[in-house]
């Protein structure tokens, strides 16, 4: 199957970027160096081309029922302009995706009356963010529960209509509020509105994947390249974003968790804040279930105190070398200049500050388990 | 985007290369392979007095997204390791046919190094 183009990878590729598959797309995973691109968004501001996430677009008068009773989060607190991150999960409690998920104003309203809090007097509209290469599943699953379910609602995959940027770091909120009229330094976090930005309505919400403040950006493909344009600042590849949230404890869907290979629920998973159960969902009461027993194992981060670097699939190990959990996520944390990690260990293991081994090739590497985020964030 | 790539020295398939002064044949990566690694973090190497085979493993250089085996481009033992790649690996990077050199290896049979690929012919292996 021929990978999937952002709108932009000829501009990228004129920038010099080197590019990786990544969830069926062919995408920027470096522009200088992960290090400098890092440091970027750390320090000042740094903008990324996810342009690789799913959007799935919801909208009519069982709209809100529909995302309440697949989303593990409760979506009847969102009012227009708020979003939430949540799992998705299947009947046993598995998370199958994470995403966020975003209430637009009302259908029939024009993104210029909605520039304001916008009414709910319409239908409820949402827009959601499966992750890259899943939006195809994701949309058949919503339309087939829809279907089950006789809920009167629209569900479109509008990944291909839709790029997706985002601005990070400490001056992400003053350079994009330099290219646009609408105010966005009001917007509190997970709050969107739509800005126009030469002259393009972009749904622009104050989230993130790297710890630090900024925007993602959702804009018409089509306008991509003048909004890329307009927001000059440190272009930053998929490396620099993996170190970053690393960094920041963040999920990598399919690495940290994985329904085929990897199993968990959010609460294993550490993403328990995301399960509402007092509302009705696919999983909600195995995950009741959960909630009552108690995990017997969990996601924790490490670090390594020994020379080397925790890499996916590793063994993490007793310090008897019994093996009892095994590296998702690890790197060379470029801000602490230290090898950390994420994997999932028995509870008892869990404490920050138990004494664990990674095995490095052959080799047992004393590890010790830290507090998430490592690092300060937003 | 154009590497440089020394004439003087030898280069295996695998981007190691090789400069051989007396007997003694001094190793490191290429500019091409650290510019495809990207930032190098963390390098392992053998230790002094280890017996080394041609084209055999004798260590790793990792980067933050990569991790890659490094193969001796000649037989023979290992007379000094760059310690100074363990506090400092970014001289990979910053100067891979310098500074960022791996290890020096007195080789059991210097007329090995004329099996390994010439600059010009490496050359061609990138372009």
């Amino acid at each position: 199957m021929p990978l999937q183009t952002p709108p932009l990878r000829g501009i990228h590729d004129e920038r010099g970027a080197k590019f990786t598959e990544f969830g069926g797309w062919d995408m920027p995973v470096e522009f200088d160096s992960i290090q400098t691109e890092h440091a970027a968004v750390r320090e000042d501001v740094g903008i990324f081309d996810v342009s690789h996430m799913g959007q799935i677009h919801v909208t009519g008068p069982d709209a809100t029922e529909l995302m309440q009773r697949l989303t593990s989060n409760d979506v009847s607190r969102l009012e227009v302009g708020d979003s939430q991150y949540a799992a998705i999960t299947d009947d046993d409690g598995i998370v199958i995706d994470d995403t966020v998920v975003y209430r637009l104003p009302d259908e029939g309203e024009t993104p210029q009356e909605s520039h304001g809090d916008g009414d709910a007097d319409g239908e409820p509209t949402y827009l959601f963010v499966p992750n890259a290469g899943t939006d195809e599943a994701t949309h058949e699953r919503w339309l087939s529960y829809r279907n089950e379910w006789d809920l009167e609602a629209t569900v479109d995959n509008r990944t291909d209509e839709y790029a997706m940027f985002a601005v990070q770091g400490p001056n992400a909120v003053d350079l994009v509020a330099s290219v646009t009229a609408d105010p966005v330094d009001d917007l509190e976090r997970f709050e969107a509105r739509y800005a126009t930005i030469d002259g393009v309505d972009c749904w622009t919400a104050r989230t993130g994947y790297t710890g630090e403040d900024g925007f993602e950006l959702i804009v018409p493909w089509a306008d991509a390249a003048e909004i890329w344009t307009a927001l000059d600042c440190q272009p930053c590849g998929l490396g620099a974003r993996d170190t970053l949230r690393i960094e920041a404890g963040l999920l990598l869907a399919g690495q940290d968790f994985d329904p085929e290979d990897n199993p968990r629920t959010p609460y294993e998973a550490g993403i328990g804040f995301t399960v509402a159960l007092e509302t009705e969902f696919v999983g909600r009461d195995a995950l009741a279930a959960v909630d009552a027993a108690g995990v017997d194992e969990r996601l924790v981060g490490f670090q390594l105190i020994d020379r080397g670097v925790p890499r996916h699939g590793y063994d993490i190990t007793t310090t008897e070398s019994r093996v009892i959990g095994t590296v998702t996520s690890g790197t060379m944390s470029p801000t602490l200049e230290k090898p950390i990690g994420l994997g999932y260990v028995p509870v008892e293991y869990a404490e920050p500050g138990t004494t664990l081994q990674v095995v490095v090739r052959g080799q047992s590497k004393k590890a010790r388990v830290e507090t998430t985020p490592f690092i300060d964030t937003v | 985007m154009s590497f440089d790539v020394p004439d003087e020295r030898r280069y295996l398939e695998s981007h190691e290369w090789a400069l051989e002064t007396d007997g003694v044949v001094r190793v490191g990566i290429s500019d091409f392979a650290q510019d495809e690694l990207g930032d190098v973090v963390f390098v392992e190497l053998p230790d002094e007095g280890d017996d080394l085979e041609q084209e055999t493993e004798f260590g790793v250089v990792e980067s933050i997204k990569a991790v890659s085996d490094l193969y001796a481009p000649v037989g023979g033992e290992v007379v000094a390791i760059n310690d100074d790649l363990f506090d400092a690996p970014e001289l990979v990077n910053e100067d891979p046919f310098g500074e960022g050199w791996m290890l020096e290896i007195e080789a059991d049979d210097p007329d090995e190094l004329e099996a390994l690929l010439t600059a010009e012919e490496y050359e061609d292996q990138i372009a």
